[in-house]
This record gives structure tokens, sequence and C-alpha cells, in this order.
């Protein structure tokens, strides 16, 4: 791709704009993290308030219509893994008493306190002004902002997000979240950052959003091309990156989505494979789904172990971890708090399990992948108890192999290289062999 | 103190009666109990419910036997259901999966998953799938605690709770019964009190191996059946006299979902403290007074869950200054000198709790000590040897 995307004032580049390349998606949404992360940094000497939150069931825009800065903790912990940081951070969160058991975004976030709380790009990152705790499909995060509070004594506001546990979203569970919007978040954030809350101003955030989800939607879908143009796991984490944070609603969301999906365009009509590492993927062997979050601190061997066999994820539920849009939900600025409350209902990890292994089976049938692979996380129990039935179900109900291995979000303890690896390729081996046996027959 | 000064022989037959049956609900992992409550008159239902909590009068008013399901303990092999879970998921569920899969929970004609942690949240949908001709319902109850949102919200999850039960049951669940089961559950929670004020007063007389059995009969006996055996074992314990020790008074806190092993409550106990609070079934203590038996019962029940109601690491702080409000009112309540935060291993809830209770605990200068456990834990002598110094840590601190 030749255009180049203009971003928002660039406050500290550190490269400059650089044309963008198919490989450049990745080096952009990098841009607009790290941007992020100077805002915060300098945000309370501009005297802008700032915002804790988590990624499922982020209520982006309508933090920004309070001209607050957006804290990610997860994306903090996670930048902290790929940066190599996490491992140390975990280690003296445990010597500070946290279980050795429990979550290591939490122990990352919390041992980067510990150490100064300085953020991954080496600036500081000041203590929020609110804890916004939408609390979607993981009971951790109660826990997290329950001790981010203990240590910093900030305001904390609650947004319970009920779970579907029905396989469906009731009435009653719509007014719960909206009355919480309404009586309890919108309140906090007038509070805190002194700002009135404008709904003109989210109805227009709003319609950024629909465009960037759109893109973003047509992206991911690109995947059910062959070759597919796209990892839609791997290369998927640096496409939702923008819109999972801090930046959906914003302009230059939109801009970025609709940069990406011409060039994604363009790799389809020219028939291209997806931009890894190590460059274009030029033979597509295995078409996978996968379900779990990645292993961060060694994604790109994680990733290696893929690409070196041919091996392309066509579609992730990690990459709905943030919302799900492939089934139709689009934010409504004619309905902005509504489906506010509809976003943070509908995100992956909020789904039960029936609906899960729906997904799964529908996306392995609409991608046409040879099989599910499960990377089952240790820190993650909303995502991982009970993998290994969805594991089963999924086998029995598409007659597609599955399997499964293991590893942490940004503990490097949990990674196993070899391991990994061996049964990955054992698993491709008996995908090969499944074929081999189809053709003959 | 041994194991024989628990059950003096020759003394409290009326106790030693209460106790043997006690333990003899416990052990059975078959809920005999159950199919012979169900089997006393045609159409009985019988429906079970994982910890926390969940409304049992609501089971109670269809005319249904609450049971509570808290795993398989340390006498349950498990093998089918670890076939679920990875290496780093507590013990509970599969444990659970195992009493489901081998057939030992037929009996039950539906399941209640409460709002607990992600892996019981999970383990819902994964019944739904497993056990298709079973009731399957997910509990979630508010975190937020305004009557006009929170409330709202969980009167609406209570009424389609009474509504599936009432179907269930070939009955629409009337008021009136509802009432009527509020009135039983108050008794048997002015029971359960009564039995903790005594114990806490008195904890030579009721030790917690035996209170803690006397509670566990509460998970599979109709709550009037329950009520009157928690008032015998009271009668039956103070007529014995037993004799006291220099223990430290503690707190138990952090077991609220997987059990400890029997062994291992009395391992506490052989070390040398009395245990004078806990947090074990809090379902027989989630409501802290009585629910008024007028007015419209289920914002009753839902006032009474919002503003009286325990605190435990699954619900939500709503200020920094509730952490560990509850633990404190334990500790000061009971007499207690010091807490152990005994929490299962890979309990999510419990273990990003313990360091904000700790933290709590130590800027109030109560001592505290903690382990983790699994409800097959079978070396009880590192949990003995820790108990035991604590136990003395505290007693030469008293002397100080």
């Amino acid at each position: 791709m030749s255009t180049p995307i203009q971003m928002m004032p660039p406050a500290a580049p550190k490269k400059p704009p650089a044309p963008v390349q198919k490989e450049d998606a990745m080096w952009l949404q990098k841009e607009m993290i790290n941007r992020n992360y100077h805002e915060l940094g300098v945000a309370h000497d501009q005297g802008r308030k700032i915002c804790a939150t988590f990624v499922p069931g982020n209520l982006n825009e309508l933090v920004m219509c309070f001209d607050m800065a957006r804290s990610l903790p997860e994306t903090n912990a996670l930048q902290n893994g790929m940066r190599k940081k996490s491992g140390k951070f975990i280690m003296d969160a445990e010597r500070d008493g946290h279980s050795e058991d429990v979550c290591t975004y939490v122990k990352s976030d919390l041992g980067m306190l510990l150490n100064g709380a300085i953020g991954p790009t080496g600036e500081p990152l000041p203590a929020p002004d609110l804890l916004l705790l939408s609390y979607t499909g993981c009971f951790t995060f109660m826990k997290w902002f329950e001790l981010v509070r203990q240590k910093y004594g900030c305001e904390t506001v609650m947004l319970h997000v009920p779970y579907q546990g029905d396989g469906r979203v009731s009435k009653a569970m719509r007014d719960y979240v909206l009355k919480q919007i309404t009586r309890e978040v919108i309140p906090a954030l007038e509070r805190v950052s002194g700002v009135k809350f404008d709904i003109d101003r989210l109805r227009q955030y709003m319609r950024e959003s629909v465009k960037a989800e759109e893109d973003l939607v047509r992206v991911l879908q690109s995947a059910k091309n062959r070759p597919s143009p796209i990892d839609g796991y791997f290369g998927a984490v640096y496409y939702i990156g923008p819109m999972f944070t801090a930046f959906r609603g914003a302009p230059e969301a939109t801009q970025f989505y609709s940069v990406l999906r011409q060039e994604i365009d363009e790799r389809v009509r020219q028939g291209k494979g997806p931009i890894t590492p190590d460059g274009e993927l030029t033979e597509e062997k295995y078409r996978l789904v996968v379900e779990g979050p990645p292993n961060w601190t060694s994604f790109r061997d994680f990733w290696k172990m893929f690409y070196d066999e041919g091996a392309v994820v066509v579609a992730s539920t990690y990459a709905k971890v943030g919302g799900v849009y492939d089934f139709g939900f689009r934010h409504d600025p004619d309905h902005p708090l509504e489906s506010l409350a509809e976003y943070c209902l509908g995100c992956y990890t909020n789904l039960n399990f029936p609906q899960r292994v729906d997904m799964i089976c529908r996306y392995i049938e609409d991608y046409q992948a040879d099989g599910l692979l499960i990377n089952s996380i240790k820190s993650c129990n909303s995502f991982s108890a009970g993998q290994l039935l969805i594991l089963r179900e999924v086998e029995k109900r598409t007659g597609k192999p599955a399997a499964f291995v293991e590893s942490d979000l940004v503990d490097p303890r949990y990674f196993s290289a070899a391991n990994i690896k061996n049964r990955l390729e054992s698993y491709l081996q008996m995908i090969k062999q499944k074929r081999a046996a189809a053709a003959v027959h | 103190m041994n194991a024989s000064s628990i059950h003096p022989a020759g003394q409290g037959g009326a106790l030693q009666e209460i106790v043997r049956r006690c333990e003899a609900l416990y052990e059975d992992l078959h809920f005999e109990s159950v199919k012979r409550w169900k089997a006393a008159a045609p159409g009985r239902k019988a429906i079970g419910y994982m910890p926390v909590y969940v409304p049992c009068e609501i089971i109670h008013a269809a005319g249904m036997l609450p049971v509570g399901i808290l795993g398989g303990g340390d006498q349950l092999e498990v093998i089918q259901g670890d076939a679920y879970y990875q290496s780093y998921i507590c013990r509970i569920p599969r444990s659970t999966l195992e009493l489901g899969l081998t057939g030992r929970l037929d009996c039950l004609d539906g399941m209640l998953f409460p709002s607990i942690c992600d892996v019981i949240r999970n383990l819902s949908g994964m019944w739904q799938m497993m056990f298709k001709d079973k009731y399957v319902k997910y509990v979630d109850v508010p975190q937020n605690y305004r009557d006009d949102v929170g409330g709202d919200f969980y009167i609406h999850e209570m009424q389609v709770l009474r509504e599936d039960l009432g179907a269930l049951a070939g009955r629409p669940i009337t008021d009136e019964a509802l009432r009527a089961s509020i009135a039983v559950y108050n008794e048997n929670r002015r029971a359960v009190r009564e039995l903790y004020a005594y114990r806490a007063a008195k904890p030579w007389q009721a030790p917690t191996s035996e209170v803690y059995l006397v509670l566990r009969a509460g998970m599979v006996l109709p709550p009037e059946e329950h009520t009157a055996l928690v008032r015998a074992y009271i009668a039956a314990a103070d007529a014995l006299e037993r004799p006291k020790r220099d223990n430290a008074r503690v707190v138990v806190t952090g077991s609220f979902c997987e059990q400890p092993p029997l062994g291992l409550i009395k391992s506490i106990e052989m070390a040398g403290c009395y245990v004078v609070d806990d947090d074990y079934m809090l379902v027989l203590r989630w409501l802290l007074d009585d629910v008024p038996v007028t007015g419209e019962p289920l914002a009753e029940l839902s006032k009474a869950f919002l503003h009286r109601s325990a605190s435990t690491a699954s619900k939500y702080d709503d200020k920094r200054e509730d952490k560990g409000k509850f633990l404190l009112q334990q500790v000061k309540k009971s007499g207690a000198e010091g807490v152990i935060f005994a929490a299962a291993s890979f309990c999510d809830p419990a273990l990003l709790e313990r360091p904000m209770l700790l933290d709590v605990l130590s800027a109030h200068k109560i001592p505290h000590t903690n382990f983790k456990y699994a409800e097959n834990t079978g070396q009880m002598a590192p949990i003995r040897e820790q108990t035991g110094t604590f136990a003395d840590s505290i007693k030469l601190w008293s002397a100080a």
C-alpha cells in the first residue's frame, strides 16, 4: 500500500512517519499505543484526568466524552510481556505476597507499580484518577481493581455486566447495565473529570466507531479467502489493538481501519498470503481456528512455529475479546447508551459455553479451517476452565481434529517452546494424514 | 487435643449420635438421604447448588429439596473429572463433574451455579452441555447494591428462577409459599447463629470438627430438620462437660468454596487452635438477620442480599474502606486472637483477596497466617506445624 496514514498529532514520534506497507499495520498500531502512553505520562501536567479501564466492556467513546486519558492495565501487562519486562514484575509481586496461582496480568501490573509505575515505553504511568471497573466476562477484573484501589486509593466505579448464562441477553440484563451507566458511571466520570456529559458528543464518537467496526470486520473476514491475506490470531492482535483499547470512536482509529482495509483488499486482489515477521507467507498449507489468548512473552517465537509450517490462523476467539462484531453488532449512534450496554454484554468471554462452541464450529465452517487449536492460558480461567470440553465438542460436531497447547499470558516461566512446537507439529502432521486418507477414499 | 477427646467414649450418647449421623451424611457421596427424601412422596424433586449463595427459599417454596454440592472431598477418586481440566484449575469443579459423570447426582433434577468465579461460571455451561436432561441455571447476583439498580436486576433473576422451578414443579410458586419458606430459613439461620455464638463462647464444648459436620448436614437435609438438628446439637454439646484448653482463638477465612478435608479442620484444632468463626458453608449464614415475612418476598430477599449479607471474595466491596470490614467484625465479635487464611489452591477470588485482607489485619495488629489446601489434601503435618507455631506465637504475644 502506498497511501501514508496521517496520524493525529504525533506527540513524540520515534520514527518519521513511514509510508504504509502491508506490514506497517503493526508499526502503526504500535505508534498509536506508544502515543497513548505518552499522553498518559503528560496527562496530569496538562490538567487531564486519567481513567483506567479494561478491554472487554471498554466504554472508550463514553470516557472520551470527558476528555480523560485512557489507561488499560491489560495492555500495560501485555506490552511489558512483549518487551520482556513482565517476568521480573511478576516475581516482585509474588515476593510482595501475591499467590503464584493467580492471573499474571494482575501480578505484572502490580509488579510494575512496585517498580515505580514506569510504563512499557519507559515513561511514567501516573496514578489513575478513576478506576472504571467494567467487569465483563472475568471475575479477576473485579479483584484486580480492588487491589489497585487498595494501593492508590482512587475513586472506583463498578459496571457489573451480567453473564449470558442462558445464552442470551435479556431485557433485564440490558436495563441493569444501562442503569449502571446512567446512574453510576456517568455521574462518576462527570465528578472526577469536571466535564458535563454531552450525549451528542457520544453519538459523534459512535459514528466513527461504526465505520471502524465495519472495516475491522471486513479485514477479519478477509481470511475466508484462499489464501488468507491475514493471520487472524497473531496478525489480528495488531488489527484489534486500536479498536480494543484507547482509540475506538476516535477519528484516527477510523482512518487506521480504512487504510488497513484498503491494504487487505489489495492483498486479496493479488491473491497474497499474510505478512509475518519474516515476510510474506507464500504457501498456505494449513488453515486453523485458535481459541484462547496468545502468549506475549514469546509472541514472535510462537507465531514462527506456525508460519514455518505454513499454518495460518484464519479465525480466533481472542480477536473477539474486546467485542464481537462479526455477527452483526455495531455501536448505534441513535441509541448510544443502549448500544454500550449491548456491546458489554456481547463480548466473547461473556458468552456461555454452548455459545462459545457454536461460534468456534461456525468459524471452522465459514473459514474452511482444517481444525481447532486451543492455546490454554494458565492465568485466564475465564477462557481456560472447561476448554477441554470445547475441544471434544468441536471435534464431535465438525469432524475436524483439535489440539491443545498450554502457555501463559505474560509469565515467561510458563512458555515451553519445545513442548508447544512438538505438539503443533504433531497436530499438523495429523491434519496432513487425515487429508491423505480422505484423498484415498 | 486429640481425636478421642472430641468423642469421649461412654459420655454424651446423644451428642455422639448426632455427630455420627452428620458424619454419615457428610461421607455419603451417593446422596442416599436425598434419594430417601424424594422417595418419601411422589413427585418430589431436588435441586443442587454450588457455593457460595443461592436463595434456597425459592427452591423450598417450590416444594423441592435444596442440596448443597460442595465437591467430592478427600474420599472421591477423581478420574473422569480430571479429563476436563488443566492442572492449574482448582479441584471442586473436577470432583463435582466426577459426581455427575458417575451418576451420583442423578437424584438431582437441576443444578444452580452461583456467580462466584470464572471456573464455576464456566461449569454452568459445561453442565448444560453434558447433562442435557437436567435443569441448569447460572445464578447471577448483583455487584451493584442500589435497590433501584442491582436490586431490580436481582429481583428479576429470582423471578426467572421462581418461574422455572414453578414450571418444573408443575405449579406456580405463590407469594404465600415464599413467605412461609422465608420463615423456615429465618429460623434455620437463627439456629446457625446460635450455634456460632455458642461455639464462640465455649469453643471447647463445640469443636469445629463437629460444628462443621452439623453445618454440612444442612446441605442435604430439609431446613426444618436441620434447624432441629442444630439445636439438638447445641443442647447435647452443652450437656457434656469437656476440658477447656489454653488454645488460641482463631477465625478461619478463605474457605468459602472448595472445602478443606475434615482432617484439616481437625488438624487446626489439634495444633492448639479454637476456631471461633469461619466462612464454611456461607449459604447458611449469608443473610445476616431475619428477612421480613411481610411485604413482597423477592423484594425482601433482595434487600437482605444487598444490605444485610455476609462479605466474601466473590462479592465486590463498594468502597476501599469496606475491604476486610466483615472479617474484622468476625474477629471482634468472636473474640478471636488471630486469623488463619486457608484458601483452596488455584482459588482466584480467595487468593486475589488474600493480600488485601492480610494488609487490613496487619494494620489492625491482628496476627495472621496463611496456607493453601485442596479438598483432597492428605498431608496434614506441615499444616499442623504451621498452625501450631501460629497458636504458640499468639499465646506468647498474649503472655507478653
